[in-house]
């Protein structure tokens, strides 16, 4: 018990970030037509992409080869996800534009 | 020490920075549920993500050491740039739910790669003073089994949408899952609870974690079957968010954190949008039991009877309303185009004509949109099929062109039927049925269709595409 409320006491900003964030993923997308449900995966898709921050902070701080060779992939793999989501999500949404 | 209030202008510039990245994902994700904001949201989004990337360059440090290996890191992206967005251009638009569930897999991965790479590297003062059960472990353990079990899920996602792995079920195949399941919580916790100096000594233990974890996202997604895939894609896709938030826990980094729980907070949502729209209890998609009795059926159903493209053309030109329901026969073949075509045709000709789009129509909840709106097929034309059900008795011809599942009306006749409850478009109420199939195989969930054998059903075989092509001739003719 103790642990966790040390843990909790340490930790207290993300774990309130994590719980309002929560809540505004549910309360952002709750409304949305079905319409746009896949536009909308594709779109969160490239928005967890934001994972290749984190790969380039360990790419950054990579000195061995071997940390090189996998944080070289973390980057590109990374990339991909942003890059693939967003170009993506915009080609489908561009055709939902043509029509009045 | 000189450096120091330099160094605090760069964090500050960092944090607002974070602070602008993620009001911009927040902002950009409700414009995405706008149809008329949507690609400006999108926009907007990936605006965020290029300023913290920029920010993160510029700005981290860690102990005092900025970023190393720019050029490494600037050729990584080059390279991953190039390939996502050629694939992202050049991709039919129905192979779309096969690519969101390839980069998602990317993601993943490269989350399970950054905790691999970190576990090692935990500052000894940090576990000298808490052992291993402390917070940062916690976030590295579950990135990585997260990350792991989102690229593989992913993977064979994507191989099976692509139609190059097929299902594969086995009755223990559920046990043997909860099994890997509590094994890797079981395991999360053992690390924990070890006591050593340096975590290096356990980085074994990483790569059995690793190991399992790649075997529990394969078993996961192997025996479900294609119907509810759309709900797999979705439900990996939060994953890769929680698996993105651990890396800014770990890092105490705030786009990190709130991007990756925002699309894993939303992302679940979705995923439960759509079981309600096939009726699927989530519960039952994760532990991987879908229908399988489907195939034991009896085929028993009379016969079915033809109707050739002369007559078919006659019927629709003379009705008052016909109701087109799409599926993904017609995406296949390509057909969305000429559907319209047809469809612009008898307007003119004063038939009243709707789509009955059912919500998970084509691979994915929206799917069926996408295509259509690629064919120009104007909005208001679309209805959903909860709004078009009440109006189809007082429908002159519905045609069902690729679609299967949706319409059978096995979901509400047979309690034993996989798909019992999920809701369709009911096409057996019409007057008339046009059935255009390219022979007499079952749906994605392989469950016989008894509106084939309906007395007012008659069946257009050949490819959609053709089928359309030469109705389109034959009703221009009239």
């Amino acid at each position: 018990m103790e642990d966790f409320l040390k843990f909790f006491l340490l930790h207290r900003e993300a774990i309130f970030i994590v719980i309002l964030s929560i809540f505004l993923g549910i309360e952002v997308i709750s409304h949305v037509p079905a319409i746009l449900h896949t536009p909308l995966m594709s779109g969160a898709n490239a928005i967890h992409g934001v994972v290749i921050i984190g790969a380039i902070i360990v790419m950054g701080h990579a000195e061995t080869t071997g940390s090189l060779i996998l944080g070289f992939l973390a980057v590109v793999l990374g990339t991909l996800n942003v890059v693939g989501g967003f170009v993506v999500t915009d080609r489908m949404l561009e055709m939902f534009k043509k029509k009045k | 020490m000189n450096q120091l209030p330099q160094l605090y202008t760069g964090d500050a510039i960092l944090e607002i920075t974070y602070i602008i990245t993620s009001v911009l994902f927040i902002i950009g994700l409700k414009m995405l549920s706008h149809p008329l904001t949507a690609r400006r949201g999108n926009f907007l989004a990936a605006i965020g993500m290029v300023m913290a990337i920029i920010a993160t360059f510029l700005f981290h440090h860690k102990d005092g050491k900025p970023i190393g290996n720019i050029g490494l890191i600037l050729v990584a992206m080059v390279i991953g740039t190039i390939i996502g967005w050629v694939i992202a251009k050049r991709v039919k638009m129905t192979a779309m739910p096969q690519l969101v569930s390839f980069f998602n897999g990317m993601g993943g991965a490269a989350a399970a790669l950054i905790s691999m790479m970190e576990f090692p590297h935990i500052r000894p003062e940090l576990i000298a003073k808490s052992g291993m059960a402390n917070g940062e472990v916690l976030a590295i353990l579950l990135g990585l089994m997260i990350g792991t079990v989102s690229w593989a899920g992913s993977m064979i996602a994507f191989g099976k949408l692509d139609g190059k792995i097929g299902d594969l079920r086995i009755k223990a195949m559920r046990y043997v899952n909860l099994t890997l399941l509590v094994f890797l919580i079981g395991f999360i916790v053992f690390i924990m609870t070890r006591h050593v100096q340096a975590s290096s000594e356990l980085t074994p233990l990483i790569y059995v974690m690793f190991a399992v974890s790649v075997l529990y996202g394969v078993l996961f997604v192997m025996p479900i079957g294609g119907a509810d895939m759309p709900v797999v894609i979705s439900l990996l896709n939060s994953f890769t968010g929680v698996a993105a938030a651990m890396g800014g826990f770990l890092y105490n980094n705030q786009a990190m954190l709130t991007g990756g729980i925002l699309v894993g907070s939303a992302g679940t949502i979705l995923t439960v949008l759509m079981c309600k729209a096939m009726n699927r209890s989530l519960f039952n998609v994760i532990i991987g039991v879908f229908g399988g009795t489907g195939e034991a059926h009896a085929d028993g159903g009379g016969t079915v009877k033809e109707i050739s493209i002369s007559d078919a053309a006659v019927l629709l030109s003379y009705s008052k309303k016909v109701v087109i329901v799409p599926g993904y026969g017609l995406a296949v073949a390509q057909a969305q185009h000429i559907c319209h075509e047809m469809d612009k045709l008898l307007d003119e000709k004063g038939v009243e004509v709707k789509y009955a789009i059912h919500p998970v129509a084509g691979r994915m909840p929206g799917h069926m949109n996408v295509l259509l709106a690629e064919a120009d097929v104007p909005y208001e034309e679309l209805v959903e099929s909860d709004e078009i059900n009440p109006d189809l008795p007082n429908t002159d011809v519905v045609v069902v062109i690729g679609a299967n599942d949706v319409v059978n009306p096995a979901a509400e006749d047979d309690p034993s039927s996989p798909i019992y409850g999920m809701p369709i478009i009911k096409a057996r109420d019409a007057k008339n049925i046009i059935v255009m199939k390219r022979g007499m195989g079952k749906g994605y969930a392989a469950i016989e269709n008894m509106l084939f054998f309906n007395d007012k059903t008659r069946m257009l075989f050949g490819d959609a595409k053709a089928s359309l092509q030469n109705l389109v001739n034959e009703i221009k003719d009239l």
